[in-house]
Protein backbone atom coordinates (compact mmCIF):
# COMPACT_ATOMS: atom_id res chain seq x y z
CA UNK A 1 0.00 0.00 0.00
CA UNK A 2 1.56 3.29 -0.65
CA UNK A 3 1.41 6.15 1.35
CA UNK A 4 -1.58 8.03 -1.09
CA UNK A 5 -3.69 5.06 -0.79
CA UNK A 6 -6.74 5.52 1.67
CA UNK A 7 -8.09 1.97 1.18
CA UNK A 8 -6.34 -1.33 -0.01
CA UNK A 9 -7.38 -4.68 -1.06
CA UNK A 10 -5.52 -7.45 -1.72
CA UNK A 11 -6.50 -10.75 -3.17
CA UNK A 12 -9.67 -10.29 -1.53
CA UNK A 13 -12.24 -13.49 -2.06
CA UNK A 14 -15.62 -13.45 -0.77
CA UNK A 15 -17.97 -16.36 -0.85
CA UNK A 16 -21.93 -15.71 -0.47
CA UNK A 17 -24.27 -18.40 0.29
CA UNK A 18 -21.76 -20.99 -0.68
CA UNK A 19 -20.61 -19.45 -3.92
CA UNK A 20 -17.18 -17.56 -4.19
CA UNK A 21 -19.13 -14.56 -5.50
CA UNK A 22 -15.91 -12.33 -5.06
CA UNK A 23 -12.54 -13.98 -6.52
CA UNK A 24 -9.26 -12.27 -5.78
CA UNK A 25 -9.76 -8.92 -6.10
CA UNK A 26 -6.41 -6.37 -5.64
CA UNK A 27 -7.36 -2.71 -6.00
CA UNK A 28 -6.09 0.40 -3.96
CA UNK A 29 -7.89 3.78 -3.85
CA UNK A 30 -5.90 7.02 -3.15
CA UNK A 31 -6.83 9.41 -0.67
CA UNK A 32 -10.28 11.35 -1.62
CA UNK A 33 -10.52 9.47 -4.77
CA UNK A 34 -13.93 8.66 -6.07
CA UNK A 35 -14.69 5.05 -7.66
CA UNK A 36 -17.40 4.09 -9.68
CA UNK A 37 -18.29 -0.23 -9.11
CA UNK A 38 -19.68 -1.18 -12.10
CA UNK A 39 -20.76 -4.34 -13.95
CA UNK A 40 -23.70 -6.66 -14.33
CA UNK A 41 -26.57 -8.09 -11.98
CA UNK A 42 -24.55 -10.04 -9.52
CA UNK A 43 -21.19 -9.44 -10.52
CA UNK A 44 -20.27 -8.85 -6.87
CA UNK A 45 -20.85 -5.19 -6.41
CA UNK A 46 -23.02 -5.27 -2.71
CA UNK A 47 -21.06 -8.27 -2.14
CA UNK A 48 -17.79 -5.90 -2.20
CA UNK A 49 -19.02 -3.45 -0.19
CA UNK A 50 -20.50 -5.85 2.50
CA UNK A 51 -16.94 -7.30 2.67
CA UNK A 52 -15.87 -3.94 3.35
CA UNK A 53 -18.13 -2.99 6.30
CA UNK A 54 -17.43 -6.29 7.47
CA UNK A 55 -20.79 -8.21 7.22
CA UNK A 56 -19.83 -10.53 4.97
CA UNK A 57 -16.10 -12.64 5.95
CA UNK A 58 -12.93 -12.63 4.08
CA UNK A 59 -12.12 -16.19 2.22
CA UNK A 60 -8.26 -14.70 1.59
CA UNK A 61 -7.16 -11.76 1.09
CA UNK A 62 -6.98 -8.55 3.41
CA UNK A 63 -8.13 -5.33 3.54
CA UNK A 64 -6.40 -2.13 4.78
CA UNK A 65 -7.22 0.98 5.05
CA UNK A 66 -5.35 4.10 6.23
CA UNK A 67 -6.29 7.11 8.38
CA UNK A 68 -5.03 10.28 7.55
CA UNK A 69 -6.87 11.81 10.55
CA UNK A 70 -4.94 11.75 13.92
CA UNK A 71 -6.41 9.20 16.41
CA UNK A 72 -7.93 5.71 15.42
CA UNK A 73 -11.71 5.09 15.21
CA UNK A 74 -13.50 2.68 15.23
CA UNK A 75 -15.45 2.15 12.40
CA UNK A 76 -13.88 4.61 9.77
CA UNK A 77 -16.47 2.90 6.80
CA UNK A 78 -19.66 4.45 6.34
CA UNK A 79 -22.39 2.10 3.97
CA UNK A 80 -25.36 3.61 2.56
CA UNK A 81 -27.70 0.47 1.48
CA UNK A 82 -30.00 0.18 -1.59
CA UNK A 83 -33.38 2.13 -1.13
CA UNK A 84 -34.99 -1.05 -1.48
CA UNK A 85 -33.26 -2.43 1.59
CA UNK A 86 -34.67 -0.45 4.17
CA UNK A 87 -38.55 -0.58 5.81
CA UNK A 88 -39.43 3.03 5.23
CA UNK A 89 -42.87 2.62 7.04
CA UNK A 90 -40.86 2.14 9.95
CA UNK A 91 -42.23 5.44 12.59
CA UNK A 92 -38.69 7.30 12.61
CA UNK A 93 -38.23 10.90 11.82
CA UNK A 94 -35.16 12.41 9.80
CA UNK A 95 -33.24 13.21 12.50
CA UNK A 96 -33.70 9.53 14.08
CA UNK A 97 -32.36 8.41 11.32
CA UNK A 98 -29.11 10.48 10.66
CA UNK A 99 -29.02 10.43 15.10
CA UNK A 100 -28.45 6.78 14.71
CA UNK A 101 -25.21 7.33 12.90
CA UNK A 102 -23.94 8.60 15.85
CA UNK A 103 -24.61 5.47 17.91
CA UNK A 104 -21.48 4.06 16.73
CA UNK A 105 -19.81 6.72 18.64
CA UNK A 106 -22.24 6.56 21.69
CA UNK A 107 -21.62 3.51 22.95
CA UNK A 108 -23.92 1.47 24.34
CA UNK A 109 -27.13 2.91 26.83
CA UNK A 110 -25.45 6.22 26.49
CA UNK A 111 -28.09 9.11 25.14
CA UNK A 112 -27.27 11.35 22.71
CA UNK A 113 -25.37 14.83 23.83
CA UNK A 114 -25.84 18.26 22.75
CA UNK A 115 -22.87 17.99 20.63
CA UNK A 116 -24.30 15.18 18.49
CA UNK A 117 -27.43 16.90 17.76
CA UNK A 118 -25.64 19.91 16.48
CA UNK A 119 -23.62 17.47 14.54
CA UNK A 120 -26.74 16.15 13.34
CA UNK A 121 -28.17 19.27 12.62
CA UNK A 122 -25.00 20.57 10.82
CA UNK A 123 -25.38 17.16 8.20
CA UNK A 124 -29.01 17.52 8.03
CA UNK A 125 -28.04 21.11 6.14
CA UNK A 126 -25.37 20.21 4.28
CA UNK A 127 -27.52 18.09 2.46
CA UNK A 128 -30.30 20.43 2.32
CA UNK A 129 -32.52 18.37 4.81
CA UNK A 130 -33.13 21.09 7.75
CA UNK A 131 -36.21 22.12 7.12
CA UNK A 132 -37.27 17.98 7.27
CA UNK A 133 -35.90 16.98 10.52
CA UNK A 134 -38.91 16.56 12.61
CA UNK A 135 -41.05 14.52 9.41
CA UNK A 136 -41.27 10.91 9.00
CA UNK A 137 -39.01 9.08 7.05
CA UNK A 138 -41.63 7.75 4.56
CA UNK A 139 -43.38 10.70 3.76
CA UNK A 140 -39.98 12.25 1.69
CA UNK A 141 -39.33 11.70 -1.90
CA UNK A 142 -36.86 8.74 -3.28
CA UNK A 143 -34.33 11.81 -3.70
CA UNK A 144 -34.87 13.24 0.19
CA UNK A 145 -34.84 9.51 1.48
CA UNK A 146 -31.65 9.12 -0.13
CA UNK A 147 -30.15 12.22 1.12
CA UNK A 148 -31.28 11.61 4.78
CA UNK A 149 -29.14 8.53 4.59
CA UNK A 150 -26.44 10.70 3.00
CA UNK A 151 -26.95 13.11 5.75
CA UNK A 152 -26.41 9.43 8.19
CA UNK A 153 -23.80 8.83 6.85
CA UNK A 154 -22.03 11.97 7.27
CA UNK A 155 -22.98 11.67 10.80
CA UNK A 156 -20.38 8.64 11.34
CA UNK A 157 -18.00 10.84 10.23
CA UNK A 158 -16.38 8.30 7.74
CA UNK A 159 -13.57 8.06 6.04
CA UNK A 160 -14.76 5.40 3.18
CA UNK A 161 -18.16 6.22 1.69
CA UNK A 162 -19.69 3.57 0.36
CA UNK A 163 -22.86 4.24 -1.55
CA UNK A 164 -24.90 0.87 -3.03
CA UNK A 165 -26.62 1.78 -6.33
CA UNK A 166 -27.64 5.90 -5.59
CA UNK A 167 -28.69 6.78 -8.98
CA UNK A 168 -31.15 3.56 -9.51
CA UNK A 169 -34.79 4.70 -8.60
CA UNK A 170 -34.61 8.40 -8.01
CA UNK A 171 -35.36 11.00 -11.13
CA UNK A 172 -32.52 13.44 -13.05
CA UNK A 173 -32.68 16.14 -10.55
CA UNK A 174 -31.88 13.87 -7.59
CA UNK A 175 -28.94 12.35 -9.22
CA UNK A 176 -27.55 15.44 -10.70
CA UNK A 177 -28.09 17.08 -6.89
CA UNK A 178 -25.54 14.08 -5.51
CA UNK A 179 -23.04 14.03 -7.97
CA UNK A 180 -22.98 17.71 -6.47
CA UNK A 181 -22.65 16.51 -3.43
CA UNK A 182 -20.06 13.71 -4.50
CA UNK A 183 -18.33 16.84 -5.46
CA UNK A 184 -18.29 18.68 -1.99
CA UNK A 185 -17.25 15.56 -0.25
CA UNK A 186 -14.32 15.32 -3.10
CA UNK A 187 -12.87 18.57 -1.46
CA UNK A 188 -13.53 17.34 2.15
CA UNK A 189 -11.23 14.50 1.22
CA UNK A 190 -13.56 11.61 1.77
CA UNK A 191 -13.14 8.59 -0.27
CA UNK A 192 -15.98 7.42 -2.10
CA UNK A 193 -16.87 4.22 -3.29
CA UNK A 194 -20.27 4.00 -5.67
CA UNK A 195 -21.79 0.86 -6.96
CA UNK A 196 -24.23 1.39 -10.04
CA UNK A 197 -25.87 0.31 -13.20
CA UNK A 198 -25.08 3.28 -15.31
CA UNK A 199 -22.39 3.28 -17.15
CA UNK A 200 -23.14 6.72 -18.86
CA UNK A 201 -22.53 8.31 -15.12
CA UNK A 202 -19.68 6.24 -14.10
CA UNK A 203 -17.60 6.76 -16.99
CA UNK A 204 -18.73 10.88 -17.47
CA UNK A 205 -18.75 12.09 -13.51
CA UNK A 206 -15.63 9.32 -12.20
CA UNK A 207 -12.12 9.43 -12.07
CA UNK A 208 -11.82 5.96 -11.27
CA UNK A 209 -13.89 3.05 -12.29
CA UNK A 210 -13.64 -0.27 -11.36
CA UNK A 211 -15.08 -3.01 -13.53
CA UNK A 212 -16.59 -6.18 -11.81
CA UNK A 213 -17.76 -9.78 -12.94
CA UNK A 214 -16.85 -11.91 -9.70
CA UNK A 215 -13.68 -10.97 -10.10
CA UNK A 216 -11.80 -7.46 -11.24
CA UNK A 217 -11.78 -6.90 -15.35
CA UNK A 218 -10.28 -3.70 -15.31
CA UNK A 219 -9.72 -0.63 -12.74
CA UNK A 220 -8.43 2.65 -13.84
CA UNK A 221 -9.44 5.81 -15.51
CA UNK A 222 -12.65 5.34 -17.87
CA UNK A 223 -11.08 5.71 -20.98
CA UNK A 224 -8.79 2.76 -19.76
CA UNK A 225 -11.40 0.91 -18.72
CA UNK A 226 -14.36 1.20 -21.25
CA UNK A 227 -12.74 -1.04 -23.86
CA UNK A 228 -14.61 -3.18 -25.93
CA UNK A 229 -12.54 -5.81 -24.71
CA UNK A 230 -12.88 -5.26 -21.22
CA UNK A 231 -17.00 -4.69 -21.52
CA UNK A 232 -17.02 -7.94 -23.46
CA UNK A 233 -15.74 -9.67 -21.35
CA UNK A 234 -17.92 -8.55 -18.53
CA UNK A 235 -20.86 -8.40 -20.13
CA UNK A 236 -20.33 -10.93 -22.83
CA UNK A 237 -23.17 -11.26 -25.24
CA UNK A 238 -25.45 -8.97 -23.61
CA UNK A 239 -23.00 -5.98 -25.19
CA UNK A 240 -23.53 -4.08 -28.31
CA UNK A 241 -21.25 -1.91 -30.22
CA UNK A 242 -22.50 0.47 -32.59
CA UNK A 243 -20.43 2.62 -34.61
CA UNK A 244 -18.52 4.32 -31.62
CA UNK A 245 -21.43 3.44 -29.14
CA UNK A 246 -22.27 0.45 -26.54
CA UNK A 247 -25.46 -1.21 -25.83
CA UNK A 248 -25.44 -3.36 -22.93
CA UNK A 249 -29.18 -5.37 -22.65
CA UNK A 250 -28.78 -5.92 -18.72
CA UNK A 251 -31.98 -8.51 -19.30
CA UNK A 252 -30.93 -12.08 -19.09
CA UNK A 253 -27.30 -11.22 -17.05
CA UNK A 254 -26.98 -13.67 -14.32
CA UNK A 255 -29.82 -13.39 -11.77
CA UNK A 256 -32.88 -13.96 -13.61
CA UNK A 257 -32.50 -17.74 -13.74
CA UNK A 258 -32.42 -17.52 -10.01
CA UNK A 259 -35.90 -15.90 -9.80
CA UNK A 260 -35.39 -12.65 -9.91
CA UNK A 261 -36.85 -10.39 -13.06
CA UNK A 262 -35.01 -7.48 -14.59
CA UNK A 263 -35.63 -4.39 -13.67
CA UNK A 264 -37.77 -3.18 -17.03
CA UNK A 265 -35.33 -4.36 -19.86
CA UNK A 266 -33.07 -1.43 -18.63
CA UNK A 267 -30.34 -0.34 -21.05
CA UNK A 268 -27.33 1.24 -19.65
CA UNK A 269 -25.47 3.36 -22.70
CA UNK A 270 -21.71 4.71 -22.89
CA UNK A 271 -18.75 6.01 -24.63
CA UNK A 272 -17.12 3.05 -25.82
CA UNK B 1 -72.61 7.04 38.17
CA UNK B 2 -69.18 7.08 40.35
CA UNK B 3 -70.74 4.78 42.91
CA UNK B 4 -71.25 2.50 39.15
CA UNK B 5 -67.47 3.19 38.41
CA UNK B 6 -66.29 2.60 41.81
CA UNK B 7 -68.50 -0.34 42.68
CA UNK B 8 -66.15 -3.32 41.11
CA UNK B 9 -63.54 -2.40 43.36
CA UNK B 10 -64.66 -2.10 46.33
CA UNK B 11 -63.64 -5.77 46.22
CA UNK B 12 -60.13 -6.33 47.29
CA UNK B 13 -59.66 -9.66 44.45
CA UNK B 14 -60.97 -6.73 41.82
CA UNK B 15 -58.35 -4.17 43.12
CA UNK B 16 -55.34 -7.10 42.24
CA UNK B 17 -57.62 -7.64 39.15
CA UNK B 18 -57.46 -3.98 38.41
CA UNK B 19 -53.92 -3.95 38.96
CA UNK B 20 -52.86 -6.85 36.98
CA UNK B 21 -54.94 -5.74 34.18
CA UNK B 22 -53.33 -2.53 33.88
CA UNK B 23 -49.79 -4.00 34.63
CA UNK B 24 -49.95 -6.37 31.80
CA UNK B 25 -51.87 -3.89 29.51
CA UNK B 26 -49.09 -1.51 29.51
CA UNK B 27 -46.17 -3.94 29.40
CA UNK B 28 -47.58 -6.32 26.56
CA UNK B 29 -48.56 -2.49 24.61
CA UNK B 30 -45.17 -1.25 25.20
CA UNK B 31 -42.90 -4.29 24.07
CA UNK B 32 -45.82 -4.90 21.29
CA UNK B 33 -44.32 -2.05 19.41
CA UNK B 34 -41.54 -3.87 18.77
CA UNK B 35 -43.00 -6.95 18.06
CA UNK B 36 -45.22 -5.39 15.59
CA UNK B 37 -42.26 -3.08 13.61
CA UNK B 38 -39.96 -6.61 13.15
CA UNK B 39 -43.17 -8.62 12.38
CA UNK B 40 -42.47 -11.27 15.72
CA UNK B 41 -46.44 -11.76 16.03
CA UNK B 42 -46.49 -15.31 15.31
CA UNK B 43 -43.35 -15.45 17.27
CA UNK B 44 -44.88 -13.77 20.24
CA UNK B 45 -47.84 -16.19 20.17
CA UNK B 46 -45.82 -19.32 19.47
CA UNK B 47 -43.63 -18.49 22.59
CA UNK B 48 -47.33 -17.85 24.73
CA UNK B 49 -48.32 -21.69 24.01
CA UNK B 50 -45.03 -23.28 23.80
CA UNK B 51 -45.32 -21.74 28.05
CA UNK B 52 -48.28 -24.41 28.42
CA UNK B 53 -45.76 -27.67 29.72
CA UNK B 54 -43.95 -25.44 31.83
CA UNK B 55 -47.22 -24.29 33.43
CA UNK B 56 -48.46 -27.89 33.42
CA UNK B 57 -45.89 -29.52 35.18
CA UNK B 58 -45.01 -26.68 37.51
CA UNK B 59 -48.99 -27.53 38.55
CA UNK B 60 -47.91 -30.84 38.80
CA UNK B 61 -45.54 -30.51 41.21
CA UNK B 62 -47.27 -27.92 43.52
CA UNK B 63 -44.89 -25.39 42.82
CA UNK B 64 -45.53 -21.88 41.27
CA UNK B 65 -46.90 -21.40 38.41
CA UNK B 66 -45.28 -18.48 37.06
CA UNK B 67 -42.00 -19.58 37.97
CA UNK B 68 -42.65 -22.70 36.00
CA UNK B 69 -43.83 -20.72 32.73
CA UNK B 70 -40.50 -18.91 32.99
CA UNK B 71 -38.04 -21.23 32.49
CA UNK B 72 -40.67 -23.20 30.12
CA UNK B 73 -40.43 -19.53 28.50
CA UNK B 74 -36.88 -19.17 28.39
CA UNK B 75 -35.78 -22.38 27.49
CA UNK B 76 -38.55 -22.14 24.11
CA UNK B 77 -37.08 -18.77 23.62
CA UNK B 78 -33.79 -20.20 23.66
CA UNK B 79 -34.30 -22.79 21.10
CA UNK B 80 -36.05 -20.55 18.70
CA UNK B 81 -32.76 -18.20 18.54
CA UNK B 82 -30.95 -21.69 17.55
CA UNK B 83 -33.36 -22.85 15.23
CA UNK B 84 -33.42 -19.42 13.51
CA UNK B 85 -29.64 -19.32 13.27
CA UNK B 86 -29.07 -22.76 11.63
CA UNK B 87 -31.33 -21.92 9.22
CA UNK B 88 -32.02 -26.13 8.28
CA UNK B 89 -35.70 -25.07 8.13
CA UNK B 90 -37.41 -21.80 7.76
CA UNK B 91 -38.07 -19.74 11.12
CA UNK B 92 -41.49 -19.70 10.96
CA UNK B 93 -41.96 -23.48 9.77
CA UNK B 94 -39.41 -23.74 13.05
CA UNK B 95 -41.66 -22.21 15.15
CA UNK B 96 -44.68 -23.53 13.96
CA UNK B 97 -43.49 -26.96 14.54
CA UNK B 98 -42.11 -25.90 18.14
CA UNK B 99 -45.44 -24.18 19.13
CA UNK B 100 -47.77 -26.89 18.40
CA UNK B 101 -45.65 -29.56 20.45
CA UNK B 102 -45.30 -27.47 23.58
CA UNK B 103 -49.42 -27.18 22.88
CA UNK B 104 -49.85 -30.76 22.90
CA UNK B 105 -47.77 -31.34 25.38
CA UNK B 106 -49.10 -29.07 27.78
CA UNK B 107 -52.44 -30.43 26.88
CA UNK B 108 -51.27 -33.84 27.47
CA UNK B 109 -49.45 -33.31 30.99
CA UNK B 110 -52.79 -31.14 32.87
CA UNK B 111 -55.25 -34.02 31.18
CA UNK B 112 -53.62 -36.31 33.59
CA UNK B 113 -55.02 -34.31 36.30
CA UNK B 114 -58.82 -34.58 37.16
CA UNK B 115 -59.66 -30.98 37.05
CA UNK B 116 -58.59 -30.77 33.97
CA UNK B 117 -61.21 -28.66 31.83
CA UNK B 118 -61.71 -25.62 34.29
CA UNK B 119 -57.60 -25.29 34.56
CA UNK B 120 -56.87 -25.36 31.24
CA UNK B 121 -59.58 -23.21 30.47
CA UNK B 122 -57.79 -20.95 33.11
CA UNK B 123 -54.53 -21.26 31.57
CA UNK B 124 -55.27 -20.65 28.01
CA UNK B 125 -57.80 -17.78 28.34
CA UNK B 126 -56.49 -15.97 32.04
CA UNK B 127 -57.90 -15.93 35.61
CA UNK B 128 -57.45 -12.27 36.73
CA UNK B 129 -59.81 -12.32 39.36
CA UNK B 130 -58.03 -15.04 41.02
CA UNK B 131 -54.70 -13.22 41.17
CA UNK B 132 -53.35 -13.53 44.24
CA UNK B 133 -50.98 -10.95 46.13
CA UNK B 134 -47.96 -12.93 45.31
CA UNK B 135 -48.45 -13.33 42.25
CA UNK B 136 -48.97 -9.74 42.19
CA UNK B 137 -46.00 -8.45 43.22
CA UNK B 138 -43.99 -11.12 40.85
CA UNK B 139 -46.01 -9.70 37.77
CA UNK B 140 -44.81 -6.01 38.97
CA UNK B 141 -41.32 -7.18 39.57
CA UNK B 142 -41.05 -9.04 36.18
CA UNK B 143 -42.87 -5.34 34.69
CA UNK B 144 -40.68 -3.37 36.02
CA UNK B 145 -37.87 -5.77 34.47
CA UNK B 146 -39.03 -5.58 30.95
CA UNK B 147 -39.60 -1.70 31.24
CA UNK B 148 -36.51 -0.95 32.60
CA UNK B 149 -34.42 -3.24 29.86
CA UNK B 150 -36.83 -1.76 27.09
CA UNK B 151 -36.05 1.77 28.24
CA UNK B 152 -32.18 1.28 28.90
CA UNK B 153 -31.91 -0.56 25.55
CA UNK B 154 -33.94 2.03 23.86
CA UNK B 155 -31.34 3.53 21.31
CA UNK B 156 -29.93 -0.49 20.61
CA UNK B 157 -33.34 -1.75 20.01
CA UNK B 158 -34.63 1.18 17.81
CA UNK B 159 -31.27 0.59 15.28
CA UNK B 160 -31.66 -2.82 15.49
CA UNK B 161 -35.22 -3.34 14.35
CA UNK B 162 -34.95 -0.36 11.75
CA UNK B 163 -31.27 -1.18 10.28
CA UNK B 164 -29.71 -4.29 11.12
CA UNK B 165 -27.09 -3.63 8.89
CA UNK B 166 -25.84 -0.46 10.15
CA UNK B 167 -26.42 -1.93 14.08
CA UNK B 168 -23.87 -4.91 12.69
CA UNK B 169 -21.60 -2.03 10.86
CA UNK B 170 -21.76 0.05 14.77
CA UNK B 171 -20.59 -3.38 16.48
CA UNK B 172 -24.52 -3.08 17.74
CA UNK B 173 -24.70 -7.36 17.86
CA UNK B 174 -28.01 -7.05 16.14
CA UNK B 175 -28.52 -11.21 16.60
CA UNK B 176 -27.81 -10.39 20.58
CA UNK B 177 -30.49 -8.08 20.63
CA UNK B 178 -32.43 -10.05 18.67
CA UNK B 179 -32.57 -12.75 21.74
CA UNK B 180 -32.72 -9.87 24.13
CA UNK B 181 -35.99 -9.01 22.83
CA UNK B 182 -37.00 -13.31 22.89
CA UNK B 183 -36.21 -13.23 26.04
CA UNK B 184 -38.51 -9.84 26.95
CA UNK B 185 -41.37 -11.65 24.58
CA UNK B 186 -40.83 -14.59 27.14
CA UNK B 187 -40.99 -12.27 30.32
CA UNK B 188 -44.27 -10.75 29.18
CA UNK B 189 -45.99 -13.58 28.29
CA UNK B 190 -45.23 -14.58 31.90
CA UNK B 191 -46.52 -11.78 33.44
CA UNK B 192 -49.61 -11.77 30.83
CA UNK B 193 -50.91 -14.94 31.76
CA UNK B 194 -53.18 -14.79 34.21
CA UNK B 195 -54.77 -11.95 32.83
CA UNK B 196 -55.51 -12.50 29.35
CA UNK B 197 -53.85 -16.14 29.28
CA UNK B 198 -51.99 -17.61 26.65
CA UNK B 199 -54.42 -18.38 23.90
CA UNK B 200 -54.91 -14.31 24.14
CA UNK B 201 -51.75 -12.97 25.01
CA UNK B 202 -50.90 -12.10 21.36
CA UNK B 203 -53.73 -10.29 20.94
CA UNK B 204 -52.42 -7.98 23.58
CA UNK B 205 -48.63 -7.95 22.32
CA UNK B 206 -49.75 -6.89 18.73
CA UNK B 207 -53.37 -5.14 18.85
CA UNK B 208 -52.37 -1.93 21.10
CA UNK B 209 -49.29 -1.13 19.00
CA UNK B 210 -51.13 -1.85 16.16
CA UNK B 211 -53.37 1.04 17.00
CA UNK B 212 -50.64 3.39 18.18
CA UNK B 213 -48.75 2.54 14.78
CA UNK B 214 -51.79 3.61 12.64
CA UNK B 215 -51.88 7.35 14.66
CA UNK B 216 -48.43 7.96 15.30
CA UNK B 217 -45.00 8.65 12.80
CA UNK B 218 -42.23 7.90 15.49
CA UNK B 219 -41.77 4.95 17.73
CA UNK B 220 -41.27 6.79 21.36
CA UNK B 221 -45.15 8.72 21.37
CA UNK B 222 -46.18 4.84 19.76
CA UNK B 223 -44.84 3.77 22.49
CA UNK B 224 -46.44 5.53 24.96
CA UNK B 225 -49.80 5.68 23.11
CA UNK B 226 -49.70 1.86 22.98
CA UNK B 227 -49.50 2.21 26.71
CA UNK B 228 -52.14 4.89 27.06
CA UNK B 229 -54.74 2.13 24.66
CA UNK B 230 -53.80 -1.27 26.38
CA UNK B 231 -54.36 0.22 30.00
CA UNK B 232 -57.52 1.65 28.60
CA UNK B 233 -58.29 -1.21 27.44
CA UNK B 234 -57.48 -2.93 30.33
CA UNK B 235 -59.79 -1.12 32.39
CA UNK B 236 -62.88 -1.14 30.20
CA UNK B 237 -62.35 -4.40 29.91
CA UNK B 238 -63.04 -5.21 33.66
CA UNK B 239 -65.73 -3.18 34.07
CA UNK B 240 -67.72 -4.88 30.98
CA UNK B 241 -66.50 -8.08 32.78
CA UNK B 242 -68.10 -7.26 35.96
CA UNK B 243 -71.34 -5.87 34.42
CA UNK B 244 -71.87 -8.26 32.06
CA UNK B 245 -70.96 -11.01 33.62
CA UNK B 246 -68.34 -12.39 30.84
CA UNK B 247 -65.08 -13.73 30.63
CA UNK B 248 -61.84 -10.80 31.50
CA UNK B 249 -59.42 -11.76 29.44
CA UNK B 250 -61.71 -12.42 26.43
CA UNK B 251 -63.70 -9.00 26.96
CA UNK B 252 -60.15 -6.96 27.76
CA UNK B 253 -59.14 -7.97 23.74
CA UNK B 254 -62.16 -7.42 22.55
CA UNK B 255 -61.92 -3.62 23.76
CA UNK B 256 -58.59 -3.65 22.34
CA UNK B 257 -59.39 -4.82 19.07
CA UNK B 258 -62.28 -2.52 18.86
CA UNK B 259 -60.21 0.62 19.32
CA UNK B 260 -58.32 -1.00 16.45
CA UNK B 261 -61.07 -1.27 14.31
CA UNK B 262 -61.86 2.90 15.04
CA UNK B 263 -57.69 3.84 14.17
CA UNK B 264 -58.31 1.76 11.36
CA UNK B 265 -61.16 3.28 9.92
CA UNK B 266 -60.91 6.75 11.05
CA UNK B 267 -56.67 7.16 11.61
CA UNK B 268 -55.68 10.62 10.53
CA UNK B 269 -53.53 9.41 7.32
CA UNK B 270 -53.11 6.29 7.67
CA UNK B 271 -56.94 5.34 8.10
CA UNK B 272 -59.24 3.79 5.43
CA UNK B 273 -60.93 7.24 5.23
CA UNK B 274 -57.85 9.40 5.23
CA UNK B 275 -56.49 6.74 2.38
CA UNK B 276 -59.67 7.24 -0.01
CA UNK B 277 -60.12 11.46 1.16
CA UNK B 278 -56.27 11.56 -0.22
CA UNK B 279 -56.82 9.25 -3.21
CA UNK B 280 -59.85 11.28 -4.53
CA UNK B 281 -58.03 14.18 -4.56
CA UNK B 282 -55.08 12.70 -6.30
CA UNK B 283 -57.66 11.63 -8.63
Amino acid sequence: MSTDDCLSLENVTVAYRGRTALDAVTMAVPHGGQVAIVGPNGAGKSTLFKALVGLLPLRAGRIELRDRAPGTQAQPIAYVPQREEVDWTFPVTVSDVVMMGRYGRLGWLRRPRAADRELVADCLDELGMADFAGRPVGDLSGGQQQRVFLARALAQEPHVLLLDEPFSGVDVGAKEALLDILERLRRRGITVLVSTHDLQTASQRFELVALLNGRLIAYGPPPEVFTAEHIGTAFGGHALFLEGMMVIDECGTGEVAGGQHCRDHERDVGDA
Amino acid sequence: MIHWLTEPFTLQFMQRALAASLIVGVVCSVLGCFVVLRAMAFLGDALAHAVLPGVAIAYLLGANILAGALVAALVVAAGIGLFSRRGAVKEDTAIGILFAAALALGVVLISTVRSYATDLTHILFGNVLGVSPGDLWLTGALAVGVLATILLLYKELLLASFDPVLAHTLGRRPELLRFVMLVLLALTVVVSLQTVGVGLVAAMLVTPAATAYLLTRRLSSMMALAAVIGAASSVTGLYVSYYLNVASGAAVVLTATAAFLVAFVAAPGRGVLARRAAMRRAA
